[in-house]
């Protein structure tokens, strides 16, 4: 059974088709990672799978829950508010800019939801964010705000927020491209440990040696297309796509394609 | 008349002042807090209905909206007019005036919240009066103390349009006293109210946004 599914989705903006007909499924325990150059579609699938951005047409489903069908003329209609807010508890999502809530304390940053969303017991989730706080190597800094931390450090708190409702899977939107390439580093140690563990996750990327490192599954975006999908060491080593080839290439004068 | 008692009979003003000042206040914030989102309602008729409300509110003189409250119940409603009406006409009209200044200056605030702030509270299925009170409202309140602590000094100065409804508070005092000696001096001490009662706000307001420094 897939975890998750989204199926022909489409999406435009006016007159601009950013998504034609994409399908995707993740396995549970499964490391997806999506690359592509910028407006290729890639962020705005993540939008849709995320419920952040409605799709035109298409299904979207979480553990065989429908949280989107078609109606007869093809039309996505959303499932009810009460349903959705279920489903949502079945993803996290980690930002590029990290939208930690500035007012709130780290320790709160990560309580807030699961003790006012999913109502759970305050001493039970605050041990819980604690053992968080301590896995992503930020061991005393509970009572510090948001913007006396680093860029790394802000965003492994926001990875913490979003473990914090213990989600099944989890959504990364480019989540070192704000950060410089020591603090890139940090984030894509803790995004291995997870994956180490098991965590489902779909990443959007421009690290393609991390893409290639710790995915399961690579998916190649262009122009609101899947262009090419497969193994890391397919796609990225060996792209038969010209156009995945095309894109590669600018990365390769890095020296992260190559094996 | 010496000058001790200049000031004494305009002290007796100045407790209409903070009167006025402090009800006017407590009033105005919430109701600007409405103004606001009605003022932002995807509702069109509840939005256009406040636009038009503001427009007037601010494009007109306070002093003629005081006048237009308190004798609305005499021609609008032929009630005569009682004495202590005059007290609620004045609060009525300087907080509806105030709401509307206040309202914009919170539409500011809310809309300047990032985008990402409302995205991250709806992944974690925060509710649309979560997101506003727990999210939105706290980072709005950060904003919005520089403008409003325009808006609050303006106001206890502008306590002394209620003359035009002849309500009784430090400034009209200090005319009447200057009438009646024809002498300047007791304006100049109003004066010297208003300004100190203004240092205070500004402190006050000061350690405010001190307060409120810990986030950004």
């Amino acid at each position: 059974m897939s975890l998750f599914e989204i199926n022909n989705v489409k999406k435009a903006f006016g007159d601009l088709t950013v998504l034609h007909d994409i399908s995707v499924k993740v396995d549970e325990g499964e490391v997806v990672a999506i690359i592509g150059p910028s407006g290729s579609g890639k962020s705005t699938l993540l939008r849709c799978a995320t419920m952040l951005e409605t799709m035109d047409s298409g299904e979207l489903v979480y553990l065989d829950e429908k949280a989107a069908h078609n109606d007869s003329s093809g039309h996505t209609v959303y499932a009810s508010p009460a349903d959705l807010r279920r489903i949502k508890g079945y993803f996290g999502l980690v930002f590029q800019n990290f939208n930690l809530f500035p007012h709130f304390s780290v320790m709160r940053n990560l309580t807030e939801a699961p003790i006012h969303v999913q109502k759970r017991d305050r001493s039970e989730v605050e041990a819980e964010a604690r053992e968080l706080i301590r896995k992503m190597g930020l061991e005393g800094k509970e009572n510090y705000y948001p913007q006396q931390l680093s860029g790394g450090q802000q965003q492994r708190v926001a990875i913490a927020r979003a473990l914090a409702m213990n989600p099944k899977m989890l959504f990364f939107d480019e989540p070192t491209s704000a950060l410089d390439p020591e603090l890139t580093g940090e984030i894509l140690k803790v995004i291995r440990q997870l994956a180490q563990e098991k965590m489902t996750m779909v990443i959007v990327t421009h690290e393609m040696e991390f893409a290639r490192d710790v995915a399961d599954r690579v998916i190649f975006m262009d122009g609101g297309y899947i262009v090419e999908e497969g193994r890391p060491s397919d796609v990225i080593s060996n792209p038969s796509e010209e156009r995945t080839k095309q894109f590669l290439a600018r990365f390769s004068g890095q020296g992260a394609i190559n094996e | 008349m010496g000058f001790m008692s200049i000031v004494q009979q305009i002290i007796g003003g100045f407790g209409t002042t903070l009167f006025i000042f402090f009800c006017t206040l407590l009033f105005s914030m919430p109701l600007g807090i409405l103004f606001a989102l009605a003022r932002m309602s995807k509702f069109k008729p509840l939005n256009i209905f406040m636009q038009v409300c503001i427009s007037i509110l601010r494009g007109t003189p306070l002093m003629l909206q005081l006048i237009v409250v308190f004798f609305m119940p005499y021609y609008v409603f032929g009630i005569k007019l009682s004495t202590g009406w005059r007290v609620y006409a004045a609060l009525i009209g300087f907080s509806i005036n105030y709401a509307a200044y206040f309202g914009e200056i919170f539409r500011a605030g809310i809309q300047a919240v990032p985008v990402g702030q409302h995205e991250a509270a709806e992944v974690l299925g925060f509710t649309k009066t979560q997101t506003f009170f727990k999210i939105v409202f706290p980072q709005m309140v950060k904003r919005v103390v520089p403008p409003v602590t325009n808006e609050v000094i303006t106001l206890v100065k502008d306590t002394s349009m209620a003359f035009a409804i002849a309500y009784a508070e430090m400034f009209t005092m200090a005319k009447q006293v200057a009438a009646q000696q024809s002498n300047i001096m007791p304006l100049f001490v109003a004066g010297l109210f208003y300004y100190i009662f203004n240092i205070v706000v500004a402190w006050v307001m000061g350690r405010v946004e001190k307060k409120l420094s810990y986030f950004e």
